[in-house]
């Protein structure tokens, strides 16, 4: 599939296409097993800045290199992650971030999904019901005028 | 002079797209005959001079004609022939001439099959066919044309991007398209049906089956396409939430939506409004991955005002389309009558739940990938919005879903009965248990969600095969019985049986690769060994190489498996010649369990290189769960009463109601 985004890279930059990525080098990483897992972490949630949209721990570009370095060097420093996130994102701003966080921007983001649920759950299940409706009662074809007057002369009868 | 010949076709279809998007739409509302029938020609017509344009492009890419520009841009002498003959539609303007000639050949089939159909409602659907095809034709003859010449002719082409130079993705987007461009079928059918003003359940009859073929290709591509991803791309990632993946993936939802309403719709008579509602959004869908792709607007909103002559030109036809279908939709949905009532717990039911979640969780792809964009043109704010919002978003709703998935087919239509369907999942229910309780015991710490999620996908694939357990009887009648029915099971049950099943080995290939996968990233010297998923690696080094147009440096690994030799493989760094680029090709060693995964890196001051290896349990499931869904979709399909085309009320059995 990233195929597809290749071709538009080629197409429309004529820029040869994303290398193979090795990201995360055997250098970068942190001695301290669960540290270098949190790092790891972190790392998936932040954007390489000059990729599309792949994140730090995928891409094998040099500037993805320095922020994975930084995240690291942050977290020996003993910072927790939250302050590791909060430090990148003072120095790149919300773009890094591949989960947006929730803000008066980012509140219809957030929010969609559950309306459409409840949307189109309400809509759906109106359906079905006035199909219940219809089938019974709306749905029947109104009585022609010669069926009417058939009906009356039998009620007449009666 | 052929090259000619082929632009030459190409404007003559466009004329003929003119004629079939006029005449017979005409002749149906006055109800001529004759005009309408013209429709028939006028389809096969303009396919064969498609087929024509297309040829000749293709030709010109087999001979290495660089007079042609796109050939010269995107083709390379030394090219194997496979890949220059996907080198076609490998580029811009090939890719939207194949892209037509699937619209064409669609056109073309509902004219040569659709003898059945009533002739005006065939007419039109060959005029909105026709009109998609004018849009389309129009579109690359004035902005992206494959046929311009480029004199003098350079002595060699620019070649074709070498990570593209792979089997997979030499396949990966004619089925894609044949997926995309395969809804047109339900759009124009649902277009159609509102212009005649009704529609009831053998129009659904009808448009199943183009549905369900474009499904399955979009199936399968989309498949191919992460499947290439997996093993070329260098650490087995095999789904990015790429925007471009997201403008397949959409459709794909919707599709499968539609699949599912579809069939309440023909054996029913119900959800007729928003079956035809879906048919057109699945397409307009289609519409805006090609926009979204072709227009350059997801790398940047700037890009695109760089350069807008095409965006623009498909924006304009995406709005055009979806904006007039949805148009006269408002206008006319009110006179679709509506059929058949039914109890929340019943088949209908089953299956309105089915589409709820899986119009949500395609609504939610859309939000995500637009927002970004939207929220940048309005504000000039830049977010971006990746994988961890599309896990939190689309996970929740795709784990109702599969959990309700066996039900479905075990509830009556009208009115289902939930203790008699949950009676006869108790089987699937056990063994789903026995998964999740050997996944807590075996599996890694801090991973407590996945077992959940093995144990749903065995839930699925149990729950699948208790329908045709219970149809057949399985251990309730004697063993002849049993084999009897199943021989006498229509086709459509094997074909949904074998498509869940391979939704719930999908489920489980996604869950444990993605929870279970173990990764090492080190410096390895010749003779070393390290261990991975059970296996025992040695390194044996580095050899240099020469491919056909690349040179290569082959690393050697010798793997063990509990003391006994299993294989030996050889991850490789290339270098091709033209466009200079450098790739890395995976050595991969494939197994029920799981694949060993090794990728060479670069060399180390210490004499060392740089490797990484990866376990990926069960991530075979991923693509053979779609290829099940693929084979269930062409078993259904062979089914004869799909075939058949219109429903024979009176044939057909009240008892026997099947699922699809």
């Amino acid at each position: 599939m990233r195929a597809a985004l290749i071709l538009v890279a080629v197409i429309l930059a004529f820029a040869s296409a994303a290398p193979p990525a090795l990201a995360v080098e055997p250098g970068e990483i942190l001695p301290d097993a669960a540290m270098e897992q949190r790092a790891r972490k972190l790392s998936a949630e932040l954007r390489c800045l000059v990729c599309q949209n792949q994140s730090i721990d995928d891409s094998n570009a040099p500037l993805a290199k320095d922020l994975r370095l930084l995240v690291r060097e942050r977290l020996l420093a003993g910072e927790s992650d939250a302050k590791v996130m909060d430090y990148i994102v003072a120095r790149y701003g919300d773009f890094v971030l591949l989960k947006p966080p929730v803000n008066s921007k980012t509140l219809l983001l957030w929010l969609a999904p559950l309306a459409c649920l409840v949307a189109l759950a309400y809509a759906l299940i109106q359906a079905s019901r006035r199909s219940t409706t219809s089938a019974t009662t709306a749905d029947a074809t109104p009585l022609s005028s010669a069926e009417e007057k058939k009906l009356r002369q039998i009620l007449e009868k009666s | 002079m052929i090259t000619e010949f082929g632009h030459f076709a190409l404007i003559l279809a466009l004329v003929v797209a003119v004629f079939q998007m006029v005449v017979p739409a005409y002749g149906a509302h006055i109800r001529d005959d004759r005009l309408m029938a013209a429709g028939n020609t006028a389809a096969v017509l303009q396919f064969g001079l498609i087929a024509i344009a297309f040829a000749s492009l293709t030709r010109a890419y087999i001979v290495s004609d660089f007079s042609v520009l796109n050939v010269a841009t995107n083709s390379h002498s030394t090219k194997p022939l496979i890949y220059k003959i996907s080198g076609v539609w490998g580029n811009h303007e090939g890719s939207m001439l194949l892209w037509v000639l699937i619209l064409a050949l669609f056109g073309a089939a509902v004219a040569a099959y659709g003898t059945n159909l009533p002739t005006t409602l065939k007419a039109r659907v060959l005029a909105v066919q026709a009109s998609i095809g004018v849009a389309f034709s129009s579109f690359i003859i004035l902005t992206s044309n494959p046929f311009l010449r480029l004199l003098p002719a350079p002595a060699d082409g620019r070649g074709l991007n070498p990570i593209l130079q792979d089997p997979a993705l030499a396949f990966h987007p004619p089925f894609l398209y044949m997926g995309y461009v395969g809804f047109s079928m339900a759009f124009s059918f649902a277009i159609a049906a509102l212009m005649e003003g009704r529609v009831n359940a053998a129009w659904a009859r009808w448009v199943r089956p183009w549905t369900l073929a474009a499904w399955m290709c979009l199936t399968i591509g989309i498949a191919m396409g992460s499947w290439w991803a997996y093993y070329e791309l260098g650490w087995g990632g095999w789904w990015f939430w790429d925007p471009v993946e997201n403008a397949s993936f959409m459709p794909w939802l919707a599709g499968t939506a539609l699949l599912h309403s579809a069939v309440v719709m023909e054996k029913r008579d119900s959800l007729k409004v928003w079956t035809i509602l879906l048919a057109i959004l699945t397409f307009s869908l289609s519409l805006m991955g090609t926009f979204l792709v072709r227009s350059g607007v997801l790398s940047s909103v700037h890009a695109f005002a760089v350069d807008p002559e095409r965006g623009v030109f498909v924006l304009a036809i995406m709005i055009f389309f979806t904006g007039g279908g949805l148009a006269l939709f408002a206008m006319r949905a009110r006179e679709l009558r509506q059929g058949g009532a039914f109890a929340p717990v019943s088949r209908e039911g089953g299956l309105v739940l089915n589409n709820i979640l899986l119009s949500t969780a395609c609504a939610t792809v859309l939000i995500g990938t637009l927002y970004p964009l939207a929220l940048e043109a309005a504000t000039g704010a830049k977010i971006s919005v990746g994988a961890p919002y599309f896990n939190l978003t689309f996970l929740p709703l795709m784990a109702p879903l599969l959990i309700a998935l066996p039900f479905g087919p075990f509830l009556a239509w009208k009115r289902g009965d939930l203790t008699a369907a949950s009676q006869l999942l108790k089987v699937a229910a056990i063994i789903a248990l026995a998964v999740l309780l050997i996944a807590f015991a075996y599996g890694q710490k801090g991973v407590w969600i996945a077992p959940f999620g093995l144990a749903i996908g065995a839930f699925v694939m149990a729950g699948s095969l208790s329908e045709l357990a219970a149809r057949t009887k399985l251990g309730k009648v004697s063993s002849e019985e049993t084999i009897r029915r199943f021989v006498n099971q229509p086709r459509s049950i094997f074909g949904t049986t074998l498509a869940h099943f391979g939704v719930g080995l999908m489920t489980i290939g996604v869950v444990a690769t993605s929870a279970y996968q173990a990764e090492k990233i080190l410096v390895m010297k010749p003779g070393e060994s390290v261990e991975i998923g059970g296996y025992a690696l040695k390194f044996n080094g580095i050899t240099p190489s020469r491919g056909a147009n690349y040179v290569e440096q082959i690393g050697s690994f010798d793997v063990t498996l509990r003391g006994t030799s299993v294989t030996s493989l050889s991850p490789s760094k290339r270098l091709y010649d033209s466009p200079p680029q450098p790739t890395t090709e995976a050595g991969i060693h494939a197994s029920w369990a799981g694949d060993l995964y090794t990728v060479l890196g670069d060399s180390q001051p210490d004499g060392g290189y740089s490797v990484r290896l990866y376990f990926h349990p069960f991530v075979r499931f991923i693509w053979l769960g779609a290829v099940l869904m693929f084979i269930g979709g062409a078993v259904s399909l062979s089914d004869r009463r799909l075939r058949v085309g219109a429903p024979n009320l009176a044939r057909r059995k009240p008892a026997a109601a099947p699922a699809e």
